[in-house]
């Protein structure tokens, strides 16, 4: 503390009553026991881990895994190394914690808009959907879903059926897949040039408006332009795409994306069990909004949609955003309790089997903290950015 | 958004202007109204009949299961095993004890005008853990020793979160002092160790501390496996403990740290006797949140093979001699943590809206 | 008390308030002394070889080979404590020194032999990987599981075995990995696979756990050999031995036909071999650091091996194993101890 200046004088005749000195002193013990503690640690593991002769070492990640993964978005097979392991674990925590942002976000500002309803009986149900979902614990949920829901699911050979495209059962949900024939790339130039003149379009109105403060239905035009030129491009291809449909062959179903129980289930209690809270942030972050602010608008003249989309939004969310970043990244953490149900997530895959047939807990453990803290670090910094950019700019 | 120009003069509401008030205005939230009236008259009837009306309740054995409903015997049949685990029978008054402490302590801190309960606050906060350290293991006073792999259920889960908490409390308040010192190596160890912390996962955390910790310790030097989760949950839980005490820290107005300097108080004692009861009084309601928070989370310790209370569940849901009684089982525990949960997270709110009052201006 | 000692040991330890003189480590067998009982780690809960009952007494092969080495020490079997292990925690558990012998169904293998700083003390039970599978599949034979979805537990040799015997057949499968055999079953019963696949002994123990065991069969293949036994830390070769030769003990007391029930009687024989066995003859026991008569406490308050088997696994039990490869040399299986001589 500056203050402390004061008491010790101007010229202290006694160094250890200079605060300064004692303040160097203290990060000098503090700095001194860390490294001893540190030290101690490494030590003690180094000797602790020659006496058991447990090999140690990054070598084991170029060795060959030998085991199966169920689920993998990068290519791998057995005699892939056990670095190989590990991609196949990130991008599966990714891609779980990914579809969970994303739907716990819709739900839960759905939800968090329904609790502010003026409907009596909407924003009750949205209150005992918080109350009740956030109240239980998430790997209490993820079990129900999995192990309940599951057992309750057809075989496959008694899939429910849904017009021959969809079929559901306790191996997972089987969709068709897409599969881009030749000339697909123009339907890809399509979309592209709609996305292009979408933004060309907004850049345009908004010029427009902010000179003339004419209004151009830019979102209608931008959708229907959206919708009709990929829509063209794809006819004018010859329809250059074949759905490859699931069809059941010996044991399970085959072709077309699979989405594995365990991804569902996990998916399904990420998204609801998060959007219990994200939809409490959103309430709080709209009722931060002061009243005057709406009646402000609205006295501009602003339609209550308009209202909503330019007042009230872009202020609550300054409110929302910090919950939320930290609720992102708790989803992110959550979704490795992906090992109790067997979905091959990080830590399942890398932290358990790996682990396991390797031995080597200290390295393996190591790296799968840095991925987690490497991860926390950059939705931070994204959120942080997104922050700065909606936060009020004071001139 | 249809506010009346006039409002009622008489106080009673009659229904029929509630209802088109609140749940038929305008045609879209007529639609909303009935669709989710609709889902609510074809789901609660099927849940009624499975928790209640079918339901079986008494009995012993798989056999008086015989409702289309839920099997509560089952839960009947093994609640002894969800409470206390493997804890002996014989022994079973000692868990007692704690439980019946825990309430004396906890439950008055809901009732208002309770003659007393600032003390019994502060004994089920420091004295308790006493009592529990020599009640529950045993092994003096003439106590029967219980070791700790007997523990199990719901008293494993409140010695977890409890200890969790209680422990954590302290390393979280010097974190966030540290967090928020002048020093910059002070600082910054402090920001390290928060921020590594709170960036991994719990179970990562238990996993180092089962897994791990041993290769840490000095050749000779044994934790056991219930210390070891603990040591783990104490250290992620001071992490966010200490971001918690940092918000009380940051909310308190300079001028009450300028006016204890002017005083010519020491750190510690700034710190101690100014700063931090003003500090701590402020955030009860976020350390109770956390305490939820944690509460939840001590059922991760399944996964490193402790038995809580999901876990005594978990591990006879499979037994051979009942049939598909996970979703009983599962919904028992659920009952049991939206009880606490639900009842604490009330009194937080009720305690945030009281403290609202202090230092905003 | 000693549990809430280390708990607040732990806590100082971690606060920093390291010692770095670490205390060098007595051998094994005087720490077990001094500690005044035999800390033993075992499986969470597996039919058969460690299983605890609603009261936490456990009972199993793996645990009775515990029990023999208690009872060979301190001459009292109960002078036991379990530390019930996760497949993941097994290894550090008895590295660490947090128990002193592991008897937790494990495969003996080079690697863990060789890298993980273990010694295997024996074998105690012969095993084999199998499939358990749903009898509406209409699959006779592992040749025909082209395509399965496979329920394994995670953590074992299990898993590489699978691979390996699929990679070989030209086969694909869908590996489904559980963290508990109790939730492999689940996932089993609940039908998220076509097959489950662990150690032949288990899959009789897990059939069993079926709501419906008669819709489940075992198919006739074994893919591998599994070989489960206790396991110490190496480095310490008096306790090694120790191990290993209590189990041997028991084995060769089924040989010769000394059982718990005729061990008082057998004190009293002439045949050379039982004198050595029971220790009224010879120094055998002082040789190991045990009392003279160890093997007489080991067959009278565990038994042999055979009454060890017959208790836990064999025909009378739920897992109603044959003895198979686990008979005795002499009676056409594998258990063959080493002379104590």
């Amino acid at each position: 503390m500056k203050q402390q200046r004061i008491d010790a004088g101007p010229a202290g005749p006694v160094p250890w009553y200079d605060p300064r000195v004692r303040s160097l002193f203290f990060q000098a013990i503090a700095i001194a026991l860390v490294f001893w503690g540190g030290w101690v640690l490494v030590d003690n593991t180094l000797s602790n881990m020659e006496s058991r002769g447990i090999s140690t070492g990054f070598g084991f990640l170029n060795k060959t895994a030998g085991f199966g993964i169920i689920m993998n978005l990068v290519p791998y097979d057995a005699t892939m190394s056990y670095g190989r392991t590990f991609w196949v674990g990130l991008t599966n925590t990714l891609l779980v914690s990914a579809m969970g942002v994303v739907t716990a976000t819709i739900l839960g500002f759905i939800i968090g808009v329904a609790r502010l309803s003026s409907n009596w009986l909407v924003a009750r149900m949205a209150l005992v959907y918080i109350e009740v979902i956030r109240n239980i614990p998430l790997l209490l949920q993820i079990f129900f879903w999995y192990f309940a829901v599951l057992r309750n699911l057809p075989s496959p050979r008694q899939s429910l059926d849904v017009g021959g495209i969809l079929f559901l059962n306790n191996r997972g949900l089987y969709l068709p897949g897409p599969m881009p024939q030749e000339g697909f790339g123009i339907v890809w130039g399509g979309i592209l040039l709609a996305i292009a003149a979408v933004v060309g379009i907004r850049i345009r109105a908004r010029k427009r408006q902010l000179a003339t403060g004419q209004i151009f239905p830019a979102f209608r035009v931008g959708l229907a332009i959206l919708v009709f030129v990929p829509v063209v491009s794809f006819l004018v291809a010859g329809r250059p795409l074949e759905w490859d449909l699931p069809v059941l062959r010996g044991f399970n179903f085959g072709g077309g994306i699979t989405i594995i129980p365990e991804l569902a289930a996990l998916w399904i209690a990420l998204s609801l069990y998060t959007a219990s809270f994200i939809a409490e942030i959103v309430r709080s972050g709209i009722l931060s909004v002061s009243k005057g602010q709406t009646e402000a608008s609205r006295a501009l003249g602003l339609p209550n949609g308009l209202t909503l989309r330019l007042v009230v939004i872009p202020q609550a969310m300054r409110v929302i955003i910090p919950p939320l970043t930290s609720q992102y990244l708790n989803l992110v953490k959550n979704s490795s309790l992906a090992t109790a149900i067997g979905y091959p997530d990080l830590v399942a895959v890398f932290m358990g089997t790996t682990l396991n047939q390797t031995g080597q807990a200290v390295e393996v453990v190591a790296i799968t903290m840095a991925v987690y803290l490497t991860i926390s670090l950059l939705i931070s910094l994204f959120m942080n950015i997104y922050n700065r950019a909606v936060a009020i700019k004071e001139r | 958004m249809t506010e009346p120009t006039m409002k009622a003069p008489r106080k009673a509401v009659r229904p029929v202007k509630w209802m088109r008030e609140n749940l038929f205005s305008g045609w879209f939230n007529t639609v909303l109204t009935l669709g989710v009236a609709y889902l609510l008259v074809t789901s609660v009837g099927p849940l009624l009949n499975w928790f209640f009306l079918d339901a079986n309740f008494v009995g012993s054995d798989p056999s008086a299961c015989t409702g289309a409903g839920a099997c509560w015997v089952f839960i009947n049949q093994r609640l002894n095993f969800f409470i206390y685990g493997f804890y002996p029978d014989e022994l079973q008054w000692r868990v007692n004890v704690m439980f019946l402490l825990l309430a004396v302590a906890f439950v008055p801190q809901f009732i208002e005008r309770f003659p007393g309960r600032k003390w019994l606050g502060i004994f089920g906060i420091f004295g308790l853990p006493v009592v529990g350290y020599f009640l529950i293991p045993g092994g003096s006073f003439g106590l029967e020793a219980v070791e700790s792999s007997k523990w199990g259920g719901l008293m494993l889960t409140l010695v977890l979160a409890y200890i969790g908490i209680i422990a954590s409390l302290p390393i979280g308040i010097l974190l966030a002092l540290g967090r928020r010192s002048e020093m910059p190596i002070i600082r910054g160890i402090s920001v390290v160790f928060i921020e590594v912390w709170r960036a991994v996962p719990l179970i990562t955390v238990l996993f180092m501390a089962s897994v791990m910790l041993p290769l840490f310790l000095p050749e000779g030097v044994n934790i056991e496996k219930l210390a070891r989760a603990l040591i783990g949950i104490t250290l992620w839980q001071s992490a966010y403990m200490a971001e918690v005490v940092r918000g009380g820290l940051q909310a308190i107005p300079r001028g009450q740290y300028e006016a204890a300097s002017a005083l010519g108080l020491g750190y510690w004692r700034r710190m101690g006797l100014v700063i931090l009861p003003q500090a701590l009084k402020m955030v009860i309601p976020g350390i109770v949140n956390t305490f939820i928070a944690l509460f939840k989370d001590t059922t991760l310790v399944l996964i490193i093979g402790l038995l809580d209370v999901l876990g005594t569940v978990q591990s006879t849901v499979s037994d051979p001699t009942w049939q598909n009684v996970a979703t009983e089982g599962y919904v028992f525990v659920a009952f049991c943590f939206w009880v606490f949960c639900f009842g604490i997270s009330r009194y937080s709110q009720k305690l945030e809206r009281k403290l609202d009052t202090g230092h905003k201006t | 008390m000693r549990k809430m000692r280390s708990i607040a040991l732990g806590v100082a330890l971690v606060a920093g308030t390291f010692t770095a003189s670490s205390v060098m480590a007595a051998t094994t067998l005087k720490n077990v002394k001094q500690k005044g009982h035999l800390q033993c780690g075992v499986t969470t809960g597996l039919p058969g070889f460690s299983q605890p009952d609603e009261k936490g007494n456990w009972t199993g092969i793996d645990v009775d080979t515990c029990r023999a080495v208690a009872a060979a020490i301190f001459g009292d079997a109960g002078a036991v404590e379990f530390t019930p292990l996760t497949a993941k925690e097994r290894f550090t558990a008895l590295q660490s020194g947090e128990i002193d012998m592991l008897s937790r169904n494990t495969t003996w293998t080079l690697t863990r032999d060789a890298s993980l700083g273990l010694n295997f003390a024996g074998v105690n039970y012969y095993d084999g990987q199998g499939f358990l599978i749903n009898k509406g599949i209409g699959v006779d034979d592992a040749t025909q599981l082209d395509g399965a979805t496979i329920c394994i537990q995670a953590g074992t040799t299990t898993e590489l075995n699978l691979s390996d015997y699929f990679r070989a057949k030209g086969m694909k499968f869908k590996p489904i990995v559980f963290d508990t055999s109790e939730q492999t079953v689940q996932g089993f019963a609940a039908g998220r696979c076509d097959v489950l696949t662990s150690d032949r002994s288990q899959l009789a123990a897990l059939r069993s756990k079926l709501s419906d065991p008669n819709s489940a069969k075992i198919l006739p293949n074994t893919i591998s050999k599994e070989p489960l036994g206790p396991v110490v830390r190496q480095g310490d070769d008096q306790w090694f031995n120790i191990v290993k030769w209590v189990l041997f003990t028991q084995i060769n007391a089924e040989e010769l036909g000394v059982t718990s029930a005729n061990a008082d009687d057998m004190l009293k024989s002439d045949n050379p071999g039982i004198q050595r066995l029971l220790g009224t003859d010879g120094d055998m026991g002082a040789k190991l650091g045990l009392p003279a008569d160890f093997g007489h406490k080991v067959v009278k308050l565990v038994g042999n091996y055979g009454e060890m088997y017959d208790r836990n696994v064999g025909p009378d039990t739920p897992l109603a194993l044959d003895r198979g490869i686990n008979a005795l040399w002499t009676e056409g299986g594998i258990m063959y101890a080493p002379p104590v001589r």
